[in-house]
């Protein structure tokens, strides 16, 4: 048996998701934001004036552990999911599946929820040597942060330098937000995405909410 | 509030990232039931305490999750350099996080 | 009173604006562009406060951060008020209400003669240091006095409605003090490209230039400043920032900047918009540009409202518009300090004399003097004022040439103002933040900022270049420096050549203190420290104790103690102490400023990490079932835990004696999620962890768990948990619900610096994972009806067991470990489904009786089966033989596992160590207090020979008595003893030592 084979004998994974008719709860579910996206469409609320925040909630995260100069593994993850390897503290994205720098032998990758168990039996099949694939997707949520003040917002929750020489598209920092954490990603020029733990969402949803008052708030899709 | 460098991330971060975990280059005993109470002991809890230059340990938590080694001045705060575990510090290429005593101009 | 009496023509203040206030009850009126002190000085307001321990009337004294007597509590209602607010830095807006911090019953009120004299009895010089050395009791009643008759401000006693919050920079160069020298680095530094924050305590920036008379390239400073803020503010590099203190700088070039974003608003400032922000700045360099702040002389009845700083004349003059008086007389040490004596002749007043204590003075003021007309008495000295709520006169005297001696007959000159001018202290404060020692220099008789290691810069007076001229070329190449240094230059780098048109001011005397016709102690008080009412005499009464070092004589004095920290003191005073010593004053020492620079709220320090944002609560993905039960919670850690689930009018005994029996007799539900919970994956995970758990985990099969004990190297128990063999190479560990982050830190740390060459990965599933516990003899039937794909049947899934299969749709895993001893089944799925799961379960639940139950009767079950929970029945001190877990320790292993050679230290392998045993009370009614300690003779003195504390106590409703687990000195060998344990009435409980375990000792409730 070749050492990928034997591998594959002794990790174990499991499809999460479940297949028949059953109720799904992000993190923030609680909050209820569709109901303040309804107030937003009463308000005509103009979002380009202050901080506009959504929820991408229920979205495959995967933690790959490797060592990123071991022979072939940046060849075969590439090959697995057709994205670079991102060097340190950056990302690639292919509109569907994300892949972002942790660690010099981490990396978390987001995609769209259904694929977490293909991913990852591929990357299972694909990587070489010693690796770990983890799914985290219970355990994380998507926010995503845009508007004119979005940056003052994130200069309030963070003592990370997030000026544009500092901080350009694509770059991906985990780092301190208020008194939890979060991995920041440059989205584009206004906007940020933050991946946050479930357990702090809430404490996190009302940060942003008290950082972003001033400057008005509103929630989207 | 330190500002760190640490080595994998390459970046200067703020010491609110960072745990520190005490000296570095404290090697665990080989074998540590040929030791004496003495000798684990010092292994266990003694420890310099110098004026000046020390190596210490630190944790990227927030971050990179990766240990790393400075060499930090215990009165000037300054950080001579940081390096990689397994690694020896080079002052010469080291990343000087503090500055030489200035008033400049 | 009507303010436009004092008012003159120009200024900067808006009188299109006009503004209403109310000071000490009194209402007033002010314009924009006014502070309070120059609001108050317009309306003839010259008693601002009592002096904290002679309650003598106080007067504004100075402009700006300096001022120590007209400190105000600002605010209308308990909610929004600020103490200690300096009046010279509160811009006026409508409505202001402000009253004076020191002032008891009022500040009209002459109490000179009474309190003044009684606290002149009660508290001489020394009382603080005295005090302090007295029992503890006599200082409460000191310190009852000492407020009301003085009062240092008051604590608000509402929550503070406003909005505060933090604010991170990351900056190429922060600039504080934007005078000249901090308008000339700006605007060098800026055209560069490099990221500059400018800041300025002031409501605006220019400093002295907003009310000299000086030109720059022909301009007047006012119009000057106008046109560098227009360059500046045209930069997107530079941003300015008014009304914003440096307050701290702090380690690698962290400094923090106190802004006050709309106290100048008050009630007008937009709704949800921030009161006060704190910028925390990393800075690549910091340019000093601090300034000077003026110094006072020390002479008789110099606090006499009246007696002023002479800069703050010109300020108020020019700037405000204010006449502070209509006499003037100057005592003056310096060219410098002619200028108030011009600016108020040039505003119409008179002016009586110009009083020097030099022999001669510079030409330029000199002149300017003489053409206005205006005496110049040289080689003299007010040594004197007259006056009690306002300057009336002064006396002056001639000196001898060092300014030490009166010499001649004192004479009284009318007046109703004295401008002071003793010479320039540079703002150094920021400076000695860094650690930097003031380095004394004679040439200008002033301290200077040391050598620091920080990365810093320094420009203009606060460098001790006074000269308008030398403050800007040396901004203009300080502002070029920093730029280069952090790599950014300026085709046009060449500094720009200023042309000022000033006096060319001579040199400035090392003069301090004002002799009188009688000796310092018998002459009328000689202020040195207004705040902390220190004196001349008590300054050299503290010398003559046998004070030396200067740092010995302002503990003795409170010099420096105040919330001004001895801006305008500190300097007089070292000088007069070096003098009562015969020292010169760097031999004398120095003094060091802390943070903060001025007085910061604590709003601003909290930001808005207060309320329910003080901390992160952290909520399992059940949490809103739990709220909906209405469940009592618990902290544990950062976790929102529930504790009980109460039924209507259910106390928690109640409800937790409910909820153990339904456990024990049905069935319970635990939401189990705060577990910590790791991923291990890899080919030495297996050897990893033999190497951190105590017991043996080679031979653990797939399909298995096992409970483990981890210790430290001392061979201390500290957190323990179930892990399971997911695959030969895969496992999964669960910490308690406090240590996962620490575990999970342990583990990288051994793998990474210790063992870096173990292929092993740890990855936390904590919150990914929900874990949903079912517990009691029903458990297995429940499961059955909402599970799929996993034999329940004891054979096929045994005690210790996981199985995957899914339990209502949802796939999962499922681990038959148990932490109450009953049949129990932890589910674990992906928390988006935990509510499903949850839902479903209850559903089925009632044929069943399914029970919630929470974190204390979960403490009472395991409790009763004698399962520790690491933290609460060890304390770092114990290792698992002194637990009783011998059991989880093995020797076969052939690595010395962490804890293993900790373990076998003689201290470790004493027979009378203090064991862990069970506890039951004579009277089984009677329940042990955790951390009482047992002994074994109630009867003994005091204090007692005790044996050990009691860990862990309950009542326990399953056994229908009380039940505990505790240590006691060599415990194990002592079952069936009694122990007692001592009451605070006298009498005492006496229990009986057992096992830990009170129920079911074979474990025959979980192997079904
Ligand atoms: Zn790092």
């Amino acid at each position: 048996m070749s050492d990928r084979q034997e591998r594959d004998q002794t990790r174990v994974w499991m499809q999460q998701l479940p297949s028949g008719d059953v109720r799904v709860e992000s993190p923030l579910y609680h909050a209820d934001l569709p109901s303040m996206m309804a107030i937003n469409d009463d308000a005509g609320a103009d979002t380009a004036g202050g901080v506009a925040l959504a929820e991408l909630p229920l979205q495959a995260h995967l933690v790959i552990r490797g060592r990123a100069e071991a022979p072939g593994f940046q060849e075969s993850l590439t090959q697995a999911l057709g994205l670079q390897v991102p060097t340190r503290l950056s990302s690639v994205s292919d509109g569907s599946q994300t892949l972002r720098w942790i660690g010099p032998d981490e990396w978390l990758l987001t995609a769209p929820a259904s694929q977490a168990f293909d991913i990852e039996t591929k990357l299972r099949a694909a990587l070489p040597g010693h690796v770990a694939v983890v799914d985290v997707s219970g355990g994380n949520t998507i926010l995503l942060l845009s508007g004119l003040h979005a940056r003052s917002v994130l200069k309030k929750s963070t003592s990370y330098d997030v000026s544009d020489r500092n901080f350009p598209l694509g770059k991906v920092v985990t780092t301190t937000m208020g008194k939890s954490q979060a991995v920041i990603r440059r989205v584009d020029e206004l906007g940020w995405e933050l991946i946050i733990r479930r357990s702090f969402a809430d404490y996190l949803w009302l940060w942003l909410q008290d950082a972003s008052a001033e400057y008005g708030l509103s929630v989207h899709e | 509030m330190l500002y760190i460098h640490c080595p994998y991330c390459e970046e200067h971060r703020s010491e609110e990232e960072f745990h520190y975990k005490g000296q570095a280059h404290i090697a665990r005993p080989d074998d540590p039931d040929n030791c004496t109470d003495v000798e684990w002991a010092d292994f266990i809890y003694r420890r310099d305490n110098p004026r000046g230059e020390h190596k210490e340990q630190w944790y990227h938590t927030v971050g990179c999750r990766k240990f790393f080694n400075a060499i930090r001045d215990t009165q000037s705060y300054e950080i001579k350099t940081t390096y990689k575990v397994g690694e020896q510090p080079d002052m010469a290429a080291g990343i000087v996080t503090g500055q030489q005593g200035s008033n400049a101009s | 009173m009507s303010q436009t009496n004092l008012r003159i023509s120009g200024g900067r203040i808006r009188r299109d604006r006009p503004i209403a206030f109310t000071f000490n009850g009194h209402r007033y009126a002010g314009y924009e562009g006014d502070t309070l002190a120059s609001a108050l000085l317009a309306n003839g307001v010259d008693v601002v406060g009592r002096s904290f321990k002679y309650s003598r009337p106080r007067g504004v004294m100075g402009m700006g951060a300096e001022e120590s007597n007209a400190i105000v509590q600002l605010g209308a209602t308990d909610a929004t008020e600020v103490p200690n607010v300096r009046a010279t830095q509160q811009a006026l807006y409508d409505g202001l209400v402000a009253r004076s911090t020191n002032g008891w019953p009022n500040v009209n009120f002459d109490l000179m003669g009474l309190v003044g004299a009684l606290a002149h009895r009660l508290m001489p010089p020394g009382f603080y240091y005295k005090t302090f050395m007295r029992p503890a009791f006599l200082w409460q009643s000191y310190e009852t006095l000492i407020r009301k008759a003085a009062g240092m401000g008051s604590s608000p006693v509402a929550p503070d409605v406003d909005r505060y919050d933090h604010m991170n920079h990351s900056v190429d160069v922060v600039i504080v003090g934007a005078g000249p020298a901090g308008l000339a680095a700006a605007l060098a530094a800026g055209k560069t490209g490099a990221t500059v924050i400018l800041v300025d305590e002031q409501e605006e920036v220019g400093g002295q230039l907003l009310h000299r008379q000086a030109k720059i390239d022909g301009m007047l400073g006012a119009d000057w400043v106008e046109q560098a803020l227009s360059i500046l503010l045209s930069l997107p590099n530079v941003t300015v920032m008014a009304r914003t203190t440096a307050t701290g700088y702090h380690d690698h070039n962290f400094i923090t900047l106190h802004e006050r974003v709309s106290d100048h608003l008050a009630d007008q400032a937009p709704e949800q918009s921030v009161r006060q922000r704190m910028h925390r700045v990393r800075a690549q360099s910091v340019l000093l540009a601090t300034g000077a702040i003026e110094r006072p002389l020390v002479l008789a009845n110099n606090d006499v409202p009246g007696c002023m700083l002479a800069s703050a004349v010109s300020a108020y003059i020019k700037r405000y518009a204010v006449m502070p008086g209509k006499d003037l007389v100057l005592m003056t040490a310096q060219d410098d300090g002619y200028r108030a004596a011009i600016d108020w002749h040039d505003a119409g007043h008179k002016v009586v004399a110009i009083i020097d204590a030099r022999v001669t003075a510079g030409d330029d003021c000199t002149q300017a003097a003489r053409s206005r007309g205006i005496a110049i008495f040289p080689q003299s000295g007010v040594i004197e004022v007259i006056g009690t709520t306002r300057v009336k006169a002064v006396k002056v005297a001639a000196l001898s040439p060092n300014g030490e001696q009166v010499v001649g007959n004192p004479q009284t000159l009318i007046c109703d103002t004295l401008a002071m001018s003793g010479g320039w202290s540079p703002a150094i404060h920021l400076s000695c933040h860094t650690g930097a020692k003031p380095e004394w220099r004679e040439d200008i008789a002033a301290f200077v900022p040391g050598l620091t290691v920080q990365k810093q810069w320094l420009a203009g007076s606060v460098k001790g270049d006074f000269r308008l001229a030398d403050c800007l070329s040396a901004g203009s190449e300080a502002g070029t420096a920093t730029a280069a240094f952090c790599g950014f230059t300026s085709a046009d780098a060449v500094a720009h050549q200023w042309q000022v048109d000033d006096w060319d001011d001579g040199p400035a005397m090392a003069y301090f203190h004002v002799p009188h016709t009688k000796a310092t102690s018998r002459a009328p008080k000689q202020f040195v420290d207004f705040q902390t009412d220190v004196t001349a005499a008590g300054i050299e009464m503290a010398t003559r104790e046998g004070y030396e070092s200067i740092e010995h004589v302002k503990r003795y004095t409170a010099m420096g103690f105040g919330t001004d920290q001895g801006k305008t003191g500190n300097i007089n005073g070292m000088a007069i102490t070096a003098r009562a010593l015969g020292k010169t004053i760097p031999e004398t020492g120095t003094t060091i400023f802390r943070p903060n620079y001025t007085p910061v709220t604590f709003g601003a320090v909290v930001g808005r990490h207060s309320g329910q944002l003080f901390d992160p609560e952290r909520y399992t993905a059940l949490h809103r079932w739990h709220l909906a039960r209405e469940a009592v919670f618990e902290d544990v850690g950062l976790w929102k835990r529930p504790r009980y689930f109460p039924l209507a009018g259910e106390t928690m005994d109640e409800a937790v004696a409910r909820e153990c029996l339904a456990t024990r007799n049905g069935v319970g539900i635990l939401d189990a999620s705060t577990l910590g919970k790791i991923d291990i994956q890899g080919n030495d995970a297996r050897e990893f962890l033999g190497r951190v758990y105590t017991n043996a985990w080679a031979k653990l099969a797939v399909g298995k768990c096992r409970y483990g004990l981890m210790c430290g190297e001392d061979g201390m128990v500290f957190d323990d948990g179930v892990t399971a063999c997911l695959a030969d190479n895969h496992f999964a560990m669960t910490t308690t619900t406090g240590g996962a982050a620490r575990v999970l830190e342990w583990l990288e740390h051994y793998h990474q610096t210790e063992w870096p060459d173990m292929e092993v990965y740890f990855t936390s599933v904590t919150d990914h994972w929900a874990t949903i516990t079912l517990s009691g003899p029903q458990s297995r039937a429940l499961l059955a009806e909402v599970s799929d794909g996993i034999d329940l049947s004891g054979d096929a899934f045994k005690y210790l067991d996981w199985r995957q299969g899914s339990v209502a749709g949802v796939p999962a895993r499922v681990f038959r470990i148990s932490f109450t001893g009953e049949l129990s089944f932890e589910i674990n799925v992906q928390a988006h489904y935990a509510m499903h799961v949850w839902e479903a379960i209850f559903a089925l639940g009632d044929r069943f009786g399914l029970t919630p139950y929470g974190t204390e009767s979960m403490h009472v079950l395991r409790a009763e089966k004698g399962f520790i929970i690491t933290g609460q029945d060890t304390d770092g001190s114990v290792t698992p033989f002194d637990l009783g877990m011998g059991w989880c320790v093995s020797d076969a292993k052939p690595f010395s596992y962490i804890g293993k050679r900790g373990m076998a230290r003689q201290d470790c392998i004493r027979t009378d160590r203090k064991q862990l045993v069970g506890l039951l009370t004579v009277d089984p009614n009677q329940v042990l207090q955790e951390g009482a300690q047992a002994v074994d003779d109630p009867e003994q003195t005091i204090p007692m020979t005790q044996l050990g504390h009691v860990t862990s106590s309950y009542f326990s409703h399953c056994l229908q008595r009380s039940i505990a687990m505790g240590f006691i000195r060599n415990g194990h060998a002592r079952m069936g003893d009694i122990v007692y344990y001592p009451n605070l009435d006298g009498t005492a409980t006496a229990a009986e030592i057992c096992s830990p375990v009170f129920l079911d000792p074979e474990g025959a409730r979980q192997h079904v």
